[in-house]
């Protein structure tokens, strides 16, 4: 290199302390020099088995979620030079927004279909470490990182939603805070601190604008670095194979230029298109101004959380609100520090059987939630029929224990039926408990109208 | 460093544990200082002038017996039952806090957000609400009506100790 070399001139100089390694990279050295040398690719390694490469493994969720973070990061300042957090002026802000700023309403609708998306994206990303079992040592914190990002992605939204002041939100955050109150002896004071008083009002705006645009972004990019961070000292995503293939030993490996930056560009560019064109024709939901004085019939939080308030109908609070939410957490949290088959990682749903299983359970899973819920609604009356019992008892535990026996006879039966494995039944509980959830959701969010009465959407 | 002599190397270690300890100690204290700093930081202020304060209704004769009577700026009802007594009651649900509008034809308070329901004095008709809806404070002095809307009194049900009388 250095044999018969000019002395570089001052704009290459200059440019070599801004980019040491070439743009237009020719060989495989270079290629990997590239990659260490640029502070957002060196998040890469130099080279990675080919393998890991396949889109049906990954999906290339992470990065769709990585990629929103940022899009709701440079939207989000954005619509901070336009917006006060206050009662008096943030609806009107948002008007003006939508009618006076040049791309307002694109910019806010680009914003808001990002946050909803992100909040599916971090939940299929966490499903597909679980079915393809990519949790286990030495994953298990990022494990832990990730389902922290699920909560914080969650709390994000959910501070969002209050900030247009209409009363879609002003109610979404009145139903979705009243659930707080059920925990118990600190409940009612917790809410009282994040409300800022005893309703929704002045200050709950300005505390949910302070962690929306400050404490949430700031923890989650903490995170996400710390994320990627072990995702390279784990040694990288899980290797796919087949059902009942051999662990590779010898993996091929390929350079990460060009082969995984491209796939990951093409990701990138085509959620962004996808979501460009959504944003252009979907407008974010606007109500009227919120009005304290009158609650909207049917009242429903966020979303997100319609698989609780879908709860709340079926269960005295305390298990609605607490007991499954808390029980729920508990068990993802330590789940893969329980599940010892490492020998399924990197196949999907584990083996054939647990596929079959998996199925079993789906089919399970949609045809006794709805049913158990018209039930509920038209029959059941375990509060009616008990009537010497606490609420607590006769609308809790009862209805709890009599789903649990379910769940342990569903788990005991297909276990024995499918002579399974501990950790192909575990996977075929968890899907029966995950559709059943999104199923309460479902019915939460179409087929609930008026007074929270049964209806169907159309 | 360290010499052989034993009743050095018995000391030492102590002293250094101490002072350890010290260190710990004094940066926990310190964490727990900048803890509770900031939670006295985050409570709620109470806005003056707003809901929270004194509200005075009007006067024992502009409420008939068996009446229900809107505050919307107190967010409260002013609840009069047969016998002339009075009760304030709070409009947020006991459920999950939607604002109950009075139905005088059906003489009951429903919420619209899940259906519960609430008689004149606040006990629960229909659930999922838990409990009878919370009230307030009520003075009557020289035949004026004057509600505190600064505590929320919550209560499991109606109890005719919480009525006032003119």
């Amino acid at each position: 290199m250095s044999e018969s070399n000019p002395p570089p001139s001052l704009p290459q100089k200059i440019r070599d302390s801004i980019l040491p390694s070439s743009l237009d990279p020719q060989t495989d050295r270079e290629r990997k020099l590239m990659v260490l040398d640029n502070i957002i690719l060196h998040l890469h390694p130099t080279t990675l088995p080919e393998k890991t490469l396949q889109f049906t493994m990954t999906w290339g969720l992470g990065g769709m979620a990585a990629l929103l973070t940022m899009i709701l990061v440079v939207t989000g300042v954005m619509l901070m030079f336009v917006y006060t957090p206050s009662p008096d002026r943030a609806y009107n802000d948002i008007l003006t927004l939508q009618t006076q700023v040049w791309f307002g309403q694109l910019v806010r609708n680009i914003h808001h279909w990002s946050g909803n998306l992100m909040v599916v994206v971090v939940f299929l990303h966490m499903l597909r470490v679980f079915f393809t079992g990519a949790f286990h040592h030495p994953k298990q914190l990022n494990w832990l990182l990730g389902l922290t990002m699920l909560l914080l992605t969650l709390a994000a939204n959910f501070t969002g939603y209050l900030l247009p002041w209409d009363q879609l939100a002003y109610w979404a955050i009145t139903v979705g805070t009243g659930l707080i109150e059920y925990l118990p002896i600190f409940g009612k004071w917790i809410q009282t601190v994040i409300l800022g008083g005893p309703e929704v009002g002045a200050a709950t705006l300005l505390n949910f604008y302070s962690l929306h645009i400050a404490i949430i972004p700031l923890a989650l990019l903490g995170i996400m670095s710390l994320h990627f961070f072990r995702v390279r000292k784990d040694g990288g995503v899980v290797v796919p194979r087949a059902a009942g293939a051999e662990v590779e030993k010898k993996l091929q490996h390929v350079t990460t230029i060009p082969h995984l930056v491209v796939r990951e560009l093409v990701v990138a560019m085509v959620m962004m298109a996808a979501l460009l064109l959504w944003s252009m024709f979907m407008d974010a939901p606007l109500e009227s101004l919120a009005n304290p004085d009158v609650s909207p019939n049917p009242a429903k939080a966020p979303w997100y959380f319609m698989g609780f308030q879908e709860l709340l109908l079926h269960f005295h609070p305390l298990i609605a609100a607490l007991l499954i939410p808390m029980t729920a957490l508990t068990m993802l949290a330590i789940l893969p520090y329980l599940d010892p088959d490492i020998d399924g990682a990197g196949v999907w749903f584990r083996s054939v059987k647990g596929r079959v299983m998996g199925l079993v359970a789906v089919i399970v899973a949609l045809i006794i939630t709805p049913s158990l819920v018209v039930a509920d609604e038209y029959w059941l009356d375990f509060a009616g029929w008990l009537p010497s019992l606490p609420m607590f008892i006769s609308n809790g535990l009862v209805p709890l224990a009599i789903v649990l026996l379910g769940l342990i006879a569903f788990y005991d039966g297909m276990k024995k039926l499918f002579k399974a494995t501990y950790c192909e039944t575990t996977q075929a509980t968890f899907i029966l408990l995950l559709i059943s959830f999104l199923t309460l959701m479902v019915i939460g969010i179409w087929f609930r109208g008026e007074g929270m009465a049964l209806i169907w959407p159309w | 460093m360290m010499t052989t002599s034993t009743n050095t190397t018995a000391e030492d270690p102590t002293r250094r544990d101490f002072l350890k300890m010290a260190w710990v100690g004094l940066g926990g204290l310190a964490l727990a200082e900048t803890g509770l700093m900031s939670m006295a930081f985050l409570m709620p202020r109470v806005a003056e002038g707003e809901f929270g304060g004194l509200m005075e209704a009007g006067l024992v004769s502009d409420f008939p017996p068996n009446s229900v009577t809107p505050f919307n700026q107190g967010r409260f009802y002013l609840s009069r039952l047969a016998d002339g007594g009075f009760l304030a009651l709070y409009r947020k649900c006991t459920h999950l806090g939607c604002s109950v509008p009075w139905l005088p034809q059906e003489n009951k308070f429903v919420c619209p957000c899940h259906a519960s329901a609430f008689d004149a004095t606040g006990n629960v008709l229909n659930p999922p609400a838990p409990r009878a809806l919370d009230i307030f404070a009520v003075t009557i002095e020289n035949g004026t009506v004057t509600v505190d809307t600064g505590t929320v009194i919550s209560r499991d049900k109606f109890d005719p100790t919480q009525l006032v009388y003119a």
